[in-house]
């Protein structure tokens, strides 16, 4: 064992390192900074750059730079700072740019609790920028998880070309704790897929909707275009119905076809449990010690952790209701990633949310007492 | 001279540029092109970065590489490009508009001095939306928001950019002919340089204040902003910079490595919690704690809470020792709860009065506790410190707290300060522990 005390922001930065991160732009914020301080640790000795923006828009506009000169890039903040970067996400989108954006999530509306945590930007995730584009965001629940889902958040950024959302707290990213780095299984590196120098070049070049096109660095082989207004696939503005609705319909079929093979999980199943709690993110882990309290009393009960939140893995979702009467929906907002479960789940499923924003942890009392299962 | 291998940079393959007739933008991009050829630099090494607005619509003419981003965000781009490929040549044209939206960019690229170069293509006007004020539209002038003329003053971009540290910076008319000669000259410099060209909107600026090209130069004058090469020194570029610091920083810190060398009797998760001020150390205390837990081979947690202005009030460690995997990390029902600070007090105030009659309450014995069912045990912790240091009271309590308790045993403790301690602060702090020993054995008297 080789047991390391380190909390989850500086695993994100140390995972981020192994991915291979070449770039990284942030602006500090409560509790995201010590990401950027981490990084502009980590990353020189790394061949890599890092540098403080003078504030979100710009940390973005850094990163989608980088990253269309060839760099594996990373931007971290906190709710506050999504907001900033809500429209560069779009461009993101549209530019089909690889991106890793963290949001360490911490007590809002607004300002809120800056130093306290909450999970409430689970919908704003997915419906982040102007357009309704669909999303993929990772939720890890430990410092461990925060590691290797960030090698796997560069991995999916780099092979779909889009942003990645990795969704912690602050609850994951400043709490210390112990973990034995080494023993994480980590997948290989992903690299993007360069168009090969000789042939002609198309930034969005695809067949099928669901292909993800071959990129080409800016200050590469080819002479190459971007854009963040509608554009063909040779990266020009275009006012064409029908190749406005086909990059429409691309950028949702790459994620969309990859739905099931990126979904991320923890299931806990119990034989014959009429009751199932899904969750995600820190409350997963009242919900582990919830469910060992409750099947030490005889009740029955089974678990489903999330950590791919979107695109919702809606076949494992659905598998594991099979057979339950009741699931509860615990999370430390009013019942965002509930209104997935109340869409998936048969209309006899009771569904019930355990939902605080109070900055303060969802316990496993709580869990198993507002489930109704005390 | 061999001829040029490069003798433009435009295409027409998509067609004509699409401004109005005698707009300004036209003009500039043929002299952006001739600054081109006279560069002669490869087009797969110069990225042509557009801002929003008509002057945005320039990128698909170019067989240069074109990035067009968000509306004034086009500085933040060519930053990132850059950075990311020092051997780029980053040219970015933007509009007046950009200089508003994005004004906080262009003050920060002035200042921060990476090499790109920027051309604004002033027009006085928001062309693109129908000729809405900008930042630079001069007083008095009617646009589609100013019915009854500009109320606000106009922003002298140079002289912006040169208070905030540029290193680099011309203002001419759109149609000088050496602006090409200016443009190669921009691109040359080692740093941030920005061209400030003004131009005419011939769909709105122009006809709404019965402006022409002589009108152009008149303002000059009006204005009485300079025009001509303002600024020209030099100052670090901020890439080579960065590389040149980073050659120099020393290698990455390591992760401390905590190996089991002793052993625990603890059979379930335990909750601590080390309540002091700020300043005290609390939370490099409750690591080094925790971490000599780790060497007895038990999971921890740690969380400390401490408020934003870090140098005064409380400073609250929340640590958790388990056999087993730590899940929940809050602690409601604390185990050990050591207090040795007014500050930490106020904090805790409310908690202590709650606590459990199983947690083992060890405070200083100056402090005035509100009523508690926690089995008390008063300490003369702050004694204890003004004889070995201010800054060990937390190892002193902590150290109190594990000879009393048997967690693990105190040579982890030792062992964790003196090995992930520097070697000062070990020293200290291992007194520190033999102080807080030596107090369990006097209660115990
Ligand atoms: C965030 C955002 N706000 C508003 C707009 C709308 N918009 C498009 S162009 C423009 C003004 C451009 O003016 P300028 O930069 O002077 O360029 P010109 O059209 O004069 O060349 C505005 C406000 C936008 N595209 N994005
Ligand atoms: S609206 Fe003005 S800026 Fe735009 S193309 Fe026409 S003249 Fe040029
Ligand atoms: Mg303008």
């Amino acid at each position: 064992m080789a047991q390391v005390f380190i909390d989850g922001n500086e695993a994100i930065a140390r995972g981020a390192i192994k991915a291979g991160c070449g770039f990284f732009a942030g602006y500090p914020i409560t509790p995201a900074s010590t990401i950027l301080q981490y990084m502009l640790e980590l990353l020189p000795a790394n061949g890599g750059v890092a540098l403080q923006a003078e504030d979100e828009i710009a940390s973005m506009g850094f990163c989608i730079g980088a990253a269309m000169a060839g760099r594996k890039a990373m931007t971290a903040t906190s709710g506050p700072g999504i907001s900033l970067y809500s429209e560069n996400i779009g461009l993101a989108i549209v530019g089909e740019t690889p991106l890793v954006i963290v949001n360490v999530q911490r007590q809002g509306p607004a300002t809120g609790s800056a130093t306290k945590g909450a999970e409430g930007d689970i919908q704003f995730s997915r419906w982040v920028t102007s357009g309704g584009m669909p999303m993929i965001a990772l939720s890890p629940a430990s410092a461990g998880e925060a590691y290797e889902l960030t090698v796997r958040a560069f991995n999916l950024a780099e092979q779909l070309r889009v942003p990645v959302f990795l969704l912690t707290s602050k609850e994951i990213g400043l709490t210390r704790e112990s973990v034995d780095l080494d023993a994480i299984e980590l997948p290989a590196n992903v690299e993007r897929c360069r168009a090969p120098e000789t042939a002609d070049y198309q930034p969005h070049d695809f067949e099928l909707p669901a292909q993800v096109p071959l990129i080409s660095d800016f200050g590469g082989p080819h002479v190459t275009q971007y854009t963040t207004s509608t554009h063909n696939k040779e990266g020009y503005l275009t006012s064409d119905p029908e190749v406005i609705q086909e990059m429409i319909d691309h950028y949702i079929a790459k994620i969309e076809a990859v739905t099931d093979a990126i979904a991320l999980y923890r299931q806990d199943m119990e034989q014959g449990a009429k009751v199932l709690i899904i969750s995600y993110g820190v409350v997963s882990r009242s919900v582990n010690v919830a469910v060992s309290e409750l099947r030490q009393r005889g009740i029955k009960v089974s678990s489903l952790v999330l950590q791919t939140l979107f695109p919702v893995p809606e076949t494992i979702i659905k598998s594991a209701l099979t057979g339950v009467r009741k699931v509860l929906v615990p999370e430390m907002n009013m019942g965002q990633y509930r209104l997935e479960i109340e869409r998936l789940a048969a209309s006899e499923i009771e569904v019930v949310g355990v939902n605080k924003m109070d900055t303060t942890l969802i316990s496993p009392a709580e869990i198993i007492a507002k489930g109704g299962l005390a | 001279m061999s001829a040029p291998i490069y003798k433009s940079y435009m295409t027409d393959a998509l067609g004509p540029l699409p401004f109005c007739p005698g707009c300004g933008h036209e003009r500039l991009l043929k002299d952006l092109d001739r600054a081109l050829v006279k560069l002669q630099t490869d087009p797969a090494k110069v990225v042509i970065v557009t801002d929003i607005g008509c002057i945005g619509l320039a990128d698909r003419y170019f067989v240069a590489n074109a990035f067009h981003g968000l509306h004034g965000r086009s500085l933040t781009y060519a930053t990132g490009l850059k950075l990311a490929r020092p051997e780029l040549t980053v040219i970015v044209l933007m509009g007046d508009g950009g200089c508003g939206i994005g004004g906080t960019h262009l003050l920060n690229a002035a200042r921060r001095n990476v090499d790109i170069t920027l051309i604004v293509a002033n027009n006085f006007n928001y062309g693109m939306t129908g000729g809405q004020h900008s930042v630079t539209t001069p007083g008095g002038a009617f646009t589609a928001t100013t019915p009854a003329g500009n109320i606000e003053a106009a922003m002298d971009i140079c002289a912006t950019v040169a208070g905030a540290g540029a290193t680099w910076v011309y203002r001419g008319i759109g149609y000088e002919n050496d602006l090409p000669d200016r443009i190669v000259e921009g691109v040359r410099h080692p740093g941030f340089a920005l061209l400030d060209v003004w131009e005419l909107c011939t769909a709105y600026y122009m006809p709404r204040n019965q402006y022409n090209k002589k009108e152009l130069y008149n303002l000059v004058e009006k204005s009485g902003f300079e025009t001509g090469l303002l600024v020209n020194k030099t100052r670090p570029e901020f890439g080579a910079e960065y590389r040149k610091q980073s050659s120099h920083l020393a290698a990455v810190r390591q992760l401390d490595i905590l190996e089991q060398g002793f052993d625990h009797a603890l059979e379930r998760q335990t909750g601590i919690v080390i309540a002091g001020s700020a300043g005290q150390k609390i939370r490099s205390a409750a690591g080094i704690f925790s971490m000599a837990g780790m060497l007895s081979g038990l999971h921890a947690t740690q969380k400390d809470d401490y408020p934003i202005t870090v140098m005064t009030g409380h400073s609250v460690s929340e640590v958790n020792l388990s056999p087993t995997r730590i899940e929940y990390s809050a602690i409601d029902s604390p185990d050990y709860f050591l207090v040795f600070s007014e500050d930490g007090l106020k904090k805790t105030h409310t908690w202590i009065g709650k606590l459990p009659t199983t947690c083992l309450l060890m405070v200083d014995e100056e402090l005035a506790l509100p009523d508690t069912n926690a089995h008390l045990v008063k300490l003369p912790f702050g004694q204890a410190a003004k004889d070995v240091g201010r800054l060990s009271i937390g190892i002193i309590a902590l150290a109190a707290m594990l000879k009393q308790s048997e967690l693990f045993p105190l040579a982890a403790l030792r062992t964790s300060i003196t090995r992930y301690q520097p070697s000062a602060v070990a020293e200290i702090n291992c007194k520190a522990m033999d102080r807080g020993m030596a107090l369990i054995s006097r209660t115990d008297d």
